[in-house]
């Protein structure tokens, strides 16, 4: 049962991911590609906790999703301080 | 351990120079030095004289086959004693030497220097150790020759002395390493054991021609002579010592060294005796023109070194009696000789031949001295120079390979002799005569006691061993030639008289034609003129490294001609051309047996992403911003990547360096224009993606080559080893900072060197700042986001704590040193990037460099401890403990160790990441000075 619903998730995600990369290429302006990249990188979170439940064995796959969340943060907030500013220490 | 100490002492000793101010104490300090090691040294006398050899050994890299090892051979022996009791009497002697203004310490320092490395060679029993101290002497040497560095010839000459000496010594490594490879062992004792092996060897001419070009340079033999007279810009003392009596003695040191396992094939006669015999009489017939003393002198020491190395060529065992015989007497009476010039050259203010006159008059001790000297040289009875030539000419009229030419040798050794006793008498003749002192600055005088007192007992020596050889000398060169000949030693005596014979005819030949010579040398003269035209050393030494650097340079613009695109082009062509070549004519097959692993949906379509974005990047790249957006993607995937095969370790440090990449290239694209022109040609950019193309694709072509056929890798060891050897179950981590933990130290030290390279680069580098983004709005007046202020503020705590738990279970899980440092600089640029360096500096107060720093010595000493406990360096160890409430816990001292890798990647990132966030906001480089100053600064008031 498990088995099949995490198929079913993996597929789902993917669709959202390859949705998120039209998004990234379509544009048209640089604040729909900043949210499709972080979008991306909250998809990944969700994948990283798919493996974690599909490989029972390891803890690893949520301390990964925890490091994305965190870093993936601070990326997106560095690109979106760039647009605002320019400049992003300032 | 006695025997170690004797080359050690001088060595070590050299910095006890510096500790004194006083000229007197300097002196007092190196020849307390020196006088320790001679004692030690004659304490071997009586084991060195019994025919032993002593042999202390200690192991020092055997996997190199370098041992730290020492031997007193009966040769080893006599030159050691010479560069011990010489350098005692020079060093007496520099003390008047040297003026008030000349940096006595520094002089005292390199002698001691040269002493401990020239005795380091005499007494070496291993090649590769020889060979190091062979290249401190050369080191030494420069030193000395440029000691004077305010003089252009003294600069010039010391760095002609030793190109000319490194290259020889590079040769000779080369030679030596050939040698052990025949051998299989680099000490001597083996070496020299093994004649048959070496000589049967099909590297046998190799290894002699490469061994000999060190020698000969080393030794200034033909047609590498001319950089000794140039070293004569060096002070007196030093040409008296290295470059008369020691280190130029080093080469054919090294010759007679060799002579039982090289010497004997007709290979070592046509290289050897033909240089010697064209140096010997080249040099002589140029030292007959020399106006200056020292050149005069220069020319006659490369005369007498060129009549030793024709002694060893002939390879007779009697004649290397008589090398070493002579090696022994030339460092007395060329020394001291050396010693005199100075005197003159110190006392009446010139060493020019053309202006000295009727110095008779004014310093007679010292005439008779250089008398001594010049009779020595050039070799009349009852001196000791007499004997040795006595021997040599003996030597000479032997039957050799030269078979009907063999005449040419006696000859040329008596047209030597006669241009020798020709310039003795110049010598003589033109300072201490030829009229009344005229010309000379100043008023010549006998010089104080203690500068004449070592020229006065070498040249007591001088006369006592060409009175009383046999009892003086008998003993040292008996014991040095049976060292050097072992069971093919001739019996032999020393003494003034051989009864008449052809050698006695020869010398006396040569005193006549020496007088005749000097008598008509106005005629000779006039020849000399055209012939020094054509044939200065220095000129073509010159052209030659003019003409080298100038085709470095031009090759280095064909290369690299500062175009980027051009450099790494053809760093690519050559990659393809070489990585590709093997598969040209290979026959197997290029993919191997392996079965592929079945392609899952997923996969499946994180791999198109990749590769799409991958694409995006590249064609976006005009427009910078962009083009980063699709690399995040990029890198995104990639870590997705790894987990999903199962190395989440690479997973997380490809994320975290992803983000902090993203970070610097955001710093950076400030700077640049937003977007870049199209500025290549059209054909350049299908080259360019041809390349690419070709790179890439070859590269992902081999990995799957590799991945394709079962192989078996190091990983198994990694493995295996992981838990036993360093006590943690995260491999990677294992491995970075416990098996490879030298390689991550040299690591973390070139991630700290560029970090300071940035931080200096980036220093008082201001840009003007963009008022407007790429279409023209102005920025936003809103400079720090309340929201977003207020939510970075919480989150660097938790941030923070996820790092200490990333790095302390980094041993065992997925993490470490280098993820948790990569995570607490992104958390801690998030505050700047949210609240301004105004607001956060003085908050992070502490100094990036010194973070740095710490992290690199926390590693470096971690490593050191285990010297403590006589592991070798870095060796990690492990143990666990039980805490309450805790449990079973494990402590390695790799933590340690990684902790310092910790510190060096935060230090280091913000270090860089602070700076160029301070380049274009002068207010916020105000703050980062004023708090590194002011630790203790108020912060200031909110100011958004």
């Amino acid at each position: 049962m498990l088995k099949t619903a995490i198929s079913i998730a993996f597929i789902m995600m993917v669709i959202a991911q390859l949705l998120n990369l039209y998004r990234l290429f379509k544009g048209p302006s640089l604040p729909d590609r900043i949210l499709a990249l972080d979008t991306m990188y909250i998809d990944a979170i969700a994948l990283f906790i798919l493996l974690g439940i599909y490989f029972t064995t390891t803890t690893t796959y949520f301390e990964a999703a925890l490091i994305i969340a965190v870093m993936g943060f601070i990326s997106t907030v560095a690109t979106c301080k760039y647009l605002m500013r320019g400049d992003i220490v300032e | 351990m006695i025997i170690a100490l004797i080359p050690l002492l001088p060595l070590a000793g050299s910095i006890i120079p510096f500790l004194f101010s006083s000229r007197s104490h300097h002196a007092a300090a190196a020849g307390c030095v020196a006088g320790v090691s001679l004692i030690l040294l004659l304490a071997q006398a009586p084991a060195v004289f019994a025919g032993q050899m002593p042999i202390h050994s200690w192991q020092w890299i055997p996997a190199i086959g370098l041992n730290f090892a020492f031997r007193i051979s009966g040769f080893g022996f006599l030159v050691a004693c010479l560069i011990l009791g010489i350098g005692l009497l020079i060093i007496l002697y520099a003390r008047y030497y040297l003026s008030t203004e000349d940096p006595m310490g520094r002089f005292y320092a390199y002698l001691l220097l040269f002493m401990g490395s020239m005795l380091g060679i005499v007494l070496s029993e291993n090649l590769i150790l020889l060979m190091m101290f062979w290249e401190l002497t050369s080191i030494s040497s420069f030193l000395l020759i440029g000691f004077w560095t305010h003089r252009a010839d003294a600069r010039q000459g010391a760095r002609m002395a030793l190109i000319i000496t490194g290259g020889g010594g590079f040769a000779m490594l080369a030679g030596f390493i050939l040698l052990g490879h025949i051998v299989g062992s680099f000490e001597l004792t083996d070496i020299l054991a093994s004649k048959e092996q070496v000589q049967g060897h099909h590297l046998y001419a190799v290894t002699l021609v490469l061994i000999l070009l060190g020698a000969f340079t080393k030794s200034a033999q033909f047609p590498f002579q001319f950089w000794l007279p140039h070293a004569m810009a060096a002070p007196t003392p030093v040409s008296a010592y290295l470059h008369s009596a020691t280190m130029v003695k080093a080469g054919v040191f090294m010759l007679a060294l060799m002579f039982p396992v090289l010497s004997g094939s007709a290979l070592w006669f046509y290289l050897v005796a033909p240089v010697g015999l064209v140096t010997l009489v080249f040099a002589a017939y140029m030292a007959m023109f020399k106006d200056d003393l020292k050149g005069l002198l220069a020319y006659s020491t490369v005369s007498h070194l060129g009549l030793i190395t024709l002694l060893l060529g002939l390879g007779s065992p009697l004649a290397a009696v008589a090398a070493v015989f002579h090696l022994f007497n030339h460092a007395m009476f060329k020394a001291g000789l050396f010693m005199l010039s100075g005197i003159i050259d110190h006392e009446a203010g010139t060493r020019d031949m053309n202006r000295l006159s009727g110095l008779w008059k004014y310093m007679p001790v010292t005439a008779t001295l250089t008398m001594a000297g010049c009779a020595a040289m050039a070799g009349i009875p009852m001196f000791n120079g007499f004997l040795s030539k006595e021997m040599f000419l003996a030597q000479t009229l032997k039957p050799n390979l030269f078979g009907d030419q063999a005449w040419i040798i006696p000859l040329g050794a008596t047209l030597a002799s006669i241009f020798a006793v020709a310039y003795s008498i110049r010598m003589i003749h033109e300072v201490f005569f030829n009229g009344p002192a005229t010309d000379m600055d100043k008023q010549p005088h006998e010089p104080s006691r203690g500068m004449r007192l070592p020229a006065e007992i070498l040249m007591a020596l001088c006369l006592l061993v060409g009175i009383f050889p046999a009892v003086l000398a008998g003993p040292m060169v008996n014991a040095a030639a049976q060292s050097i000949l072992g069971p093919e030693m001739p019996e032999f005596t020393l003494s003034l008289w051989h009864g008449f014979n052809l050698a006695l005819a020869m010398s006396a030949i040569a005193i006549i034609g020496g007088i005749v010579v000097f008598k008509f040398r106005r005629y000779l003269f006039d020849s000399h003129i055209w012939f020094s035209r054509y044939c200065d050393g220095k000129a073509i030494f010159e052209t030659v490294t003019d003409w080298l650097i100038q085709s470095g340079y031009r090759l280095n613009q064909a290369v690299f001609n500062s175009s980027l695109q051009r450099y790494m082009a053809l760093l690519i062509i050559s990659v393809i051309v070489l990585g590709s070549s093997p598969f040209w004519r290979s026959e197997t097959k290029f993919l191997g047996t392996a079965t592929m692993t079945a392609i899952d949906p997923v996969t499946f379509i994180m791999g198109i992403i990749l590769i799409l974005c991958a694409l995006a990047t590249v064609i976006t790249h005009r427009n910078r911003i962009l083009s980063i957006i699709m690399l995040g993607t990029v890198g995104l995937i990639v870590s997705l990547t790894f987990s999903r095969f199962s190395a989440p370790d690479l997973a997380l440090t490809q994320i975290s360096v992803e983000t902090v990449t993203i970070i610097l290239l955001m710093m950076a694209l400030f700077m640049l224009p937003r977007n870049s022109p199209k500025d290549s040609s059209r054909y350049r950019r299908q080259r360019d993606v041809l390349l690419a193309g070709l790179a890439g694709g070859g590269a992902g072509a081999l990995a799957m080559g590799i991945l394709t056929r079962p192989y078996e890798t190091i990983s198994d060891f990694f493995l295996a080893q992981s838990v036993p050897g360093g006590g943690g179950t995260n491999v990677v981590n294992v491995i970075l900072v416990d098996f490879r933990g030298f390689d991550t130290l040299g690591e973390i030290t070139v991630l700290a060197i560029a970090g300071l390279a940035i931080y200096a680069l980036l220093h008082n580098f201001e840009i003007e700042a963009p008022q407007t983004d790429a279409l023209g709005r102005p920025w936003t007046s809103d400079r720090f986001p309340m929201i977003l202020a207020n939510i970075t503020r919480p989150l660097l705590p938790l941030a923070l704590l996820f790092s200490a738990y990333i790095f302390l279970r980094g041993h065992n899980e997925p993490g470490g040193g280098f993820i948790a440092g990569l995570i607490t600089a992104a958390a801690l640029i998030l505050q700047y990037i949210a609240s301004g360096i105004v607001w956060t500096r003085p908050r992070l107060n502490f100094d990036n460099h010194i973070v740095m720093a710490w992290g690199l010595i926390v590693a470096l000493v971690t490593g050191l401890c285990s010297w403590v406990f006589h592991y070798p360096f870095l060796t990690s160890t492990f143990t666990y403990v039980s805490w309450p409430w805790i449990g079973k816990f494990e402590l390695a001292s790799a933590i340690v160790f990684d902790l310092g890798v910790f510190l060096v990647v935060v230090g280091s990132v913000m270090l860089i990441l602070v700076k160029l966030g301070a380049v274009n906001s002068p207010d916020a480089q105000t703050v980062s000075t004023l708090a590194q100053h002011h630790p203790d600064l108020e912060p200031e008031k909110e100011m958004f």
